[in-house]
């Protein structure tokens, strides 16, 4: 989305240019070649590519399932889902690349382990359940995340993030299905669908970040409005909405604190176990390994097929000269 | 180390006949042809578009943001520009 070609460097504004900052106030919207401090150029850097790789990562624990799903029609979706996953990566980094990052170097940062994604993909798909459970929890944690940035400040990550918002409701909707076939199912079936529910349930809720009195870069985020919502509220959203569907298909949530607040009208939950979240992010995950192992994989088997296209393309560039 | 850049290209769709091209993203490809081609997988999923153009995001001209006041100001005066400036009494009807 718009060329790197057309950065022409503006003169920089500071981080706490009042100039900047009105813009953002009066929720106009920034573009790529517009001046813009450092930090936050930065600052969407990090968390547009984060959000890349998130993307591309986690079609890996779903795509494990496509070949063994357990019909034509739920093989399709499935794999129209991934396909779509992939999608949403390749907006993100266009989105990113507005901001004078190549894709190369994005790349190179995911597969090299500097870069960071979404904690929730380094846990493994262990049974048929585990794909309703995604579609319901996964999709629907990202979809509680993605909606406010549909109205982030910056411009390109907002407009991907409306697509990509489009394109997340029939995920969401596909994996509630498949839940309900399951808990409508026999014993066993209702059996694999509770154990995916408890082990997904706690990994979900961690998505939403670290607790709003340790995030170190929520203040400076929320001020220049590329996020709205604090992580904690978020979390809080996501749990108002999907107690109720998990109560309506016969499941329990694994954990003994749940409860409804009467007076709030919110759904209280038990504490976190942020040391898992902490581990599971610094790489020491069930499947971190696996999945950087598998990304670099895919991306060393692509290699001669890069080189081909550009010698190719080299090739007739040749010809046209030469004609 | 990061491989050489691959050529960046801006997509332009449009939805139906009748609508112009419209902007919606852009794709990395060695040439023409697989960047019609990646746009098509990566923007036309859903039935989105009839037609795609790709332009090399390099070929594009663009106007400085901080040129924007001299550009575009200028026509924020000229109010006699719009049909509304003129009075055209109530009883001559619609114009
Ligand atoms: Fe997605
Ligand atoms: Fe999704």
């Amino acid at each position: 989305m718009y060329s790197q070609a057309l950065n022409n460097a503006p003169a920089e504004p500071a981080a706490d240019d009042p100039r900047f900052q009105a813009r953002i106030d009066a929720e106009d919207r920034i573009e790529p070649n517009d001046a813009m401090p450092e930090a936050y150029r930065r600052t969407l850097i990090r968390q547009i590519s984060q959000h890349a790789h998130s993307e591309i990562v986690g079609m890996l624990p779903e795509g494990n399932w496509i070949t063994r799903a357990p019909s034509l029609r739920r093989k399709a979706a499935l794999l129209a889902k991934v396909q779509d996953e992939g999608g949403h990566g390749l907006y993100l980094y266009a989105a990113a690349e507005t901001l004078g990052v190549s894709r190369e170097e994005l790349v190179d940062q995911l597969l090299s382990g500097r870069a960071k994604y979404s904690s929730i993909f380094n846990y493994p798909t262990l049974s048929w359940a585990d794909i309703g459970t995604i579609g319901w929890l996964v999709d629907g944690a990202a979809i509680m995340n993605q909606i406010p940035l549909c109205r982030c400040s910056y411009g390109p990550y907002a407009r991907a993030m409306i697509r990509v918002c489009k394109e997340e409701s029939f995920h969401q909707r596909q994996g509630y299905e498949i839940m309900l076939t399951l808990c409508r199912g026999t014993e066993e079936q209702k059996a694999m669908a509770q154990d995916a529910l408890n082990r997904w349930w706690w990994p979900c809720l961690m998505m939403f970040g670290p607790p709003d009195t340790l995030s170190p870069h929520s203040d400076t985020s929320m001020r220049w409005k590329i996020k709205r919502f604090t992580n904690d509220s978020l979390r809080q959203k996501f749990v108002d909405a999907t107690v109720p569907q998990g109560l309506h298909l016969g499941l329990t949530f694994p954990d003994p604190a749940l409860r409804l607040d009467e007076t709030t009208g919110h759904w209280a939950f038990g504490e976190i176990d942020w040391d898992e979240f902490r581990r599971v992010l610094s790489g020491d995950g069930p499947c971190n390994r696996e999945r950087l192992a598998a990304r670099r994989k895919a991306h060393a088997d692509g290699a001669w097929v890069r080189e081909a296209a550009q010698a190719w393309a080299a090739k007739q560039a040749a010809g046209r000269e030469a004609a | 180390m990061p491989e050489p850049t691959t050529t960046l290209w801006e997509v332009f769709i449009r939805a139906r006949n009748g609508l112009s091209h419209r902007h919606a993203g852009s794709v990395h490809a060695a040439d023409a042809e697989m960047a019609l081609q990646a746009a098509r997988d990566v923007y036309t999923r859903r039935g989105e578009g009839l037609s795609i153009w790709v332009v090399p995001s390099a070929a594009i001209v663009a106007s400085d943001p901080s040129d924007k006041d001299s550009l575009f100001e200028p026509t924020g005066s000229k109010i006699y520009r719009h049909p509304t400036f003129y009075e055209v009494p109530e009883d001559v009807g619609n114009m």
